[in-house]
């Protein structure tokens, strides 16, 4: 197929070995990425068990509404991802197009829920320092801190992501990807599943501590 | 024999052949835009040498302060500088870079009987990530300096020292990434690429050690990239995770550096490790003692190397009981070094060995390591370590390592792959010299360092008891002698780029699949792919004894 | 060429059991089950998470070195945490050292701590 041929890169024999190339070195990238934010999880690890009462004190103030659906939001898109990949296993190019089309919707849905949660937060002086609400613990600024910079990389992430899908969904609206070949869609979704497995593990751990009192 | 002579009996047509230096274009742009893996080890090569003779003006300064116990020459502020800036440098824009980015990615694709690595454009993203970095840190040099030593430790650096911090962590956070992208590539290249026939186990040991670098890379360097991020926060922001205002803990800032930064050193001298053994059955003309040791004890160096970190807190508020456990697994983790050290000496027994140049930086490899491995031992005893941290003592180990290690390695490297990478000789005669010169250069500089540690001697001082005054003399003098053997390679390479007798494609007679092509390569390589049949270092001693005297 | 086709059905279904979670995790945090709280919680992300990388991400499909590679990413994150915690957890336990710095154990002062500042080192290049 002229097609295959030209999508081979030269320092590749064929496409088998492209493949496997990429879907690992994707999967190294991810690993990287687990460490990445691995060192913010750590630092969470640690204050948490060392401030119970604070931390459970500060995320009674996250906004369980909005991290709820959001969770959901990214598990559908997630689903839609791994629809579009299906499609494009199929050659169906215009069912491809539509399912990247919805995920790149959800992430968009997904920031702009994020957007207003982190609007309304900074109304409940959640910020910290100086102007941070009185009536919490010291501490509950370092659960805070936390907060604003693992849901803020989390964010940059996304936001990436749906920027790299937009241009799958460019590249497939041109009729780009095939059975024989669709690995950049593969290798985004990937990347997709990732972001959202990180969120997975960010929602009971910000939003849902000591929720019952 | 001059090569003029010879040139002018050739036809035109074949006067000059094609190679990865003229293929593919001359100019500028060409090279900067490169995607062949030989051009960018040599991009690479030049970038390290700049940030080289930067830190190492900084180490003379050092020294030559050092020289008297007043602190005359410059202020203690400005000492700091000096040794941040060294620190800086030497470990993230010299040492880790030097044989991965540099002898990895010209001679790793051809070891393994390919064209190239998998991923020849993130290949050359990493060369630029990594001078972005470069750019970075030279900057919060020029803009003052950063005073809070190459460990960045809270408090200081997230609460008081100054707002170059940020910056010189940017540039650290921006050439990790380029780090992280070389590691992914090689161990994506070496699982993917290798020529038919090549399995694992017929690998040569370099691509052993350069495999178990990367995954080191790909691990650890993000938490870095991550902690220098936490703690530039917590200066721009005033407030974060290690502030003890809030309730933080410092000393968490140092679990997740030294968690990187530990594994850090073994990136800084597995791939030595992997030279070693490259250079010691080619210049023994052996098969290498215990081949499937030395090749686990690579992956064994990497796994256990991320698992003792804890060695470098044991004086700050880290409990007793993880302390005791760091000091044992710091023991465990010299044993697969000293493996590799006893199959280096059982494959020099009963060679036939010749003391060329590449050679000299071996032997000096091994004995230098040995020195330096077997002073961690000492630190790795907790109750030692407690009266030798922050001494001299220290310094010395960690420039054995690094310098007596990975620096000779890394040279001996050069000098062997020289041929290779450029098509030409470098005189011999002064080869042997240079690498003398830097033995006992070295020595002198750093055997006082131990006496005087052991002695008290704090490091990071610049004014000291006048007892010390002598061993400090005579590191400053080695010191001079050091950069004597370290310059004369940089001229005598330069010279032999125009002068240098024209290389044969396998002028060590050695195995390996980058000898069975012209020196230098052409730009794809190889002219078809090679299949590998059998064991690698089939050299036979016996019978080129034989053949030599009959 | 040679990447697993998962049906739609399938994708559908493992979708239905992530939302079934998601309510579940919701649900249990409403109530209080003491230190069991966490454990629910995170072994119903841990549940989540396996069914994202073994479906959606075709792991379950794949060969045993992929699986390497995703499970050393864990693991390395795993032996961060641990090696760290192994010093949190033992301070202060050996008799005659001194004690635990952090005020643990102690509930949260019903006003806050006045914050001291700790006055900045005096040179020209302080910010």
């Amino acid at each position: 197929m002229a097609e295959a041929r030209t999508a081979l890169a030269e320092q590749f024999e064929d496409m088998p070995q492209q493949l496997e190339a990429s879907r690992q070195g994707m999967w190294t990238f991810l690993a990287t990425e687990v460490l990445f934010f691995g060192g913010m999880f750590m630092g969470y690890i640690i204050y948490r068990h060392i401030y119970p009462e604070a931390f459970g004190a500060a995320s009674k103030h996250t906004i369980v509404l909005y991290g709820t659906i959001n969770t959901a939001i990214l598990l559908t898109s997630s689903l839609t991802m791994a629809l579009a990949v299906h499609a494009a296993q199929e050659s169906r190019q215009r069912a491809l197009f539509r399912w990247l089309l919805v995920t790149v919707f959800l992430g968009l849905c997904f920031l702009g829920v994020k957007g207003l949660e982190y609007h309304e937060d900074l109304d409940e002086h959640l910020w910290p320092g100086a102007h941070f609400r009185a009536d919490l613990p010291p501490q509950s600024q370092i659960f805070w801190f936390l907060y604003w910079s693992m849901t803020g990389l989390h964010a940059i992430h996304v936001t990436v992501g749906v920027v790299v899908l937009s241009m799958m969904a460019r590249m497939a609206a041109r009729g780009l990807f095939s059975t024989h070949y669709h690995t950049p869609i593969e290798i985004s979704g990937l990347y997709w599943h990732f972001v959202d497995i990180v969120w997975i593990y960010l929602y009971p751990l910000l939003y849902l501590i000591n929720r019952y009192s | 024999m001059s090569t003029m002579t010879v040139e002018s009996f050739r036809p035109v047509a074949q006067r000059k052949p094609k190679t990865y230096l003229t293929e593919g274009g001359r100019t500028l742009s060409s090279w900067l835009l490169t995607t062949d893996h030989k051009r960018i080890g040599i991009l690479y090569l030049y970038s390290i040498i700049v940030y080289f003779f930067i830190a190492a003006v900084a180490a003379a300064l050092i020294r030559l302060e050092l020289l008297t116990p007043q602190g005359d020459m410059v202020t203690s502020e400005t000492y700091n500088k000096l040794f941040t800036l060294h620190g800086v440098l030497m470990v993230w824009f010299f040492l880790i870079p030097s044989i991965p980015a540099v002898l990895g990615n010209f001679v790793i694709p051809m070891m393994i009987g390919a064209r190239d690595v998998a991923f020849p454009k993130l290949n050359l993203l990493s060369w630029y990530l990594f001078n972005a970095g470069g750019l970075l840190a030279l900057y919060s040099i020029i803009v003052g300096g950063v005073d809070t030593g190459w460990t960045f430790y809270t408090p200081y650096s997230s609460s008081f020292s100054n707002w170059h911090v940020v910056t010189m962590a940017a540039g650290i956070f921006v050439a990790g990434f380029g780090t992280i992208l070389t590691g992914l590539n090689f161990i994506i290249t070496i699982h993917r690429m290798r020529a038919p026939g090549l399995r694992w186990h017929r690998m040569p040991l370099f691509l052993w050690s350069l495999y178990s670098t990367s995954v080191i890379m790909v691990l650890a360097t993000p938490v870095l990239a991550m902690t220098l991020a936490l703690m530039a926060l917590e200066r721009i922001w005033g407030l974060g995770l290690f502030d003890p205002k809030l309730g933080g803990d410092p000393v968490l800032f140092q679990h997740l550096f030294w968690f990187y930064s530990h594994p850090a050193v073994y990136i800084m001298i597995l791939p030595g490790m992997g030279v070693v053994s490259e250079l010691i059955t080619c210049f023994a003309r052996k098969q290498i003692f215990g081949y499937h040791y030395v090749a686990y004890s690579s992956v064994a160096i990497a796994i256990l190397g991320f698992l003792v970190w804890g060695h470098h807190m044991f004086v700050t508020s880290q409990s007793v009981y993880a302390g005791f456990a760091f000091s044992f697994l710091s023991f465990m983790v010299a044993v697969p070094s000293g493996v590799k050290v006893f199959n280096w000496t059982m494959t020099l027994f009963r060679g036939s060995i010749s003391f060329q140049t590449p050679m000299l930086y071996a032997l000096g490899f091994i004995g230098l390591f040995v020195v330096g491995g077997l002073t961690g031992l000492f630190l790795a005893s907790l109750a030692v370590d407690v009266h030798l941290s922050d001494t001299y003592f220290i310094v010395a180990h960690f420039h054995y390592i690094m310098v007596g290690g990975m620096v000779t390695a890394f040279m001996g490297g050069l000098h062997y792959w020289w041929p290779k990478i450029s098509g030409r000789l470098y005189p011999e005669r002064l080869g042997q010299i240079a690498a003398l010169i830097t033995y006992i250069g070295f020595n002198l500089t750093f055997f006082p360092q131990f006496v005087m540690g052991y002695l008290g001697m704090p490091r990071r001082y610049h004014a000291y008891p006048g007892e010390f005054q002598i061993y400090h003399i005579l590191s400053s003098a080695g010191a001079s002698i050091l950069a004597v053997g370290y310059v004369l390679p940089l001229l005598y390479f330069l010279w032999s780029l125009k002068y240098g007798k024209r290389a044969p494609a396998n002028p060590w007679n050695a195995t390996g699949l980058e000898w069975q092509t012209t020196s230098p390569p052409p730009k794809h390589n190889f002219e078809e792919t090679p299949v590998v049949t059998g064991e690698p270092y089939q050299y036979s001693p016996e019978a080129e004894e034989e053949m030599v005297h009959g | 060429m040679n990447s697993t086709v998962i049906p739609p059905k399938i994708s559908l279904r493992i979708w239905a059991a992530l939302m079934g979670l998601l309510l579940l995790t919701w649900g249990l945090a409403q109530i209080d089950l003491g230190r069991y709280n966490v454990v629910a919680a995170l072994a119903i992300a841990v549940t989540k998470m396996l069914l994202v990388i073994l479906f959606f991400m075709h792991v379950r499909y794949n060969t045993r070195l992929t699986w390497v590679f995703v499970a050393a990413g864990f693991i390395w994150f795993l032996i961060l945490v641990d090696l760290s915690l192994s010093d949190y957890l033992t301070r202060g336990v050996v008799r005659g050292t001194y004690p635990n710095s952090f005020e643990v154990r102690q509930s949260p002062p019903s006003t806050p701590r006045p914050v001291q500042s700790i006055p900045k080192r005096e040179t020209s290049e302080t910010k």
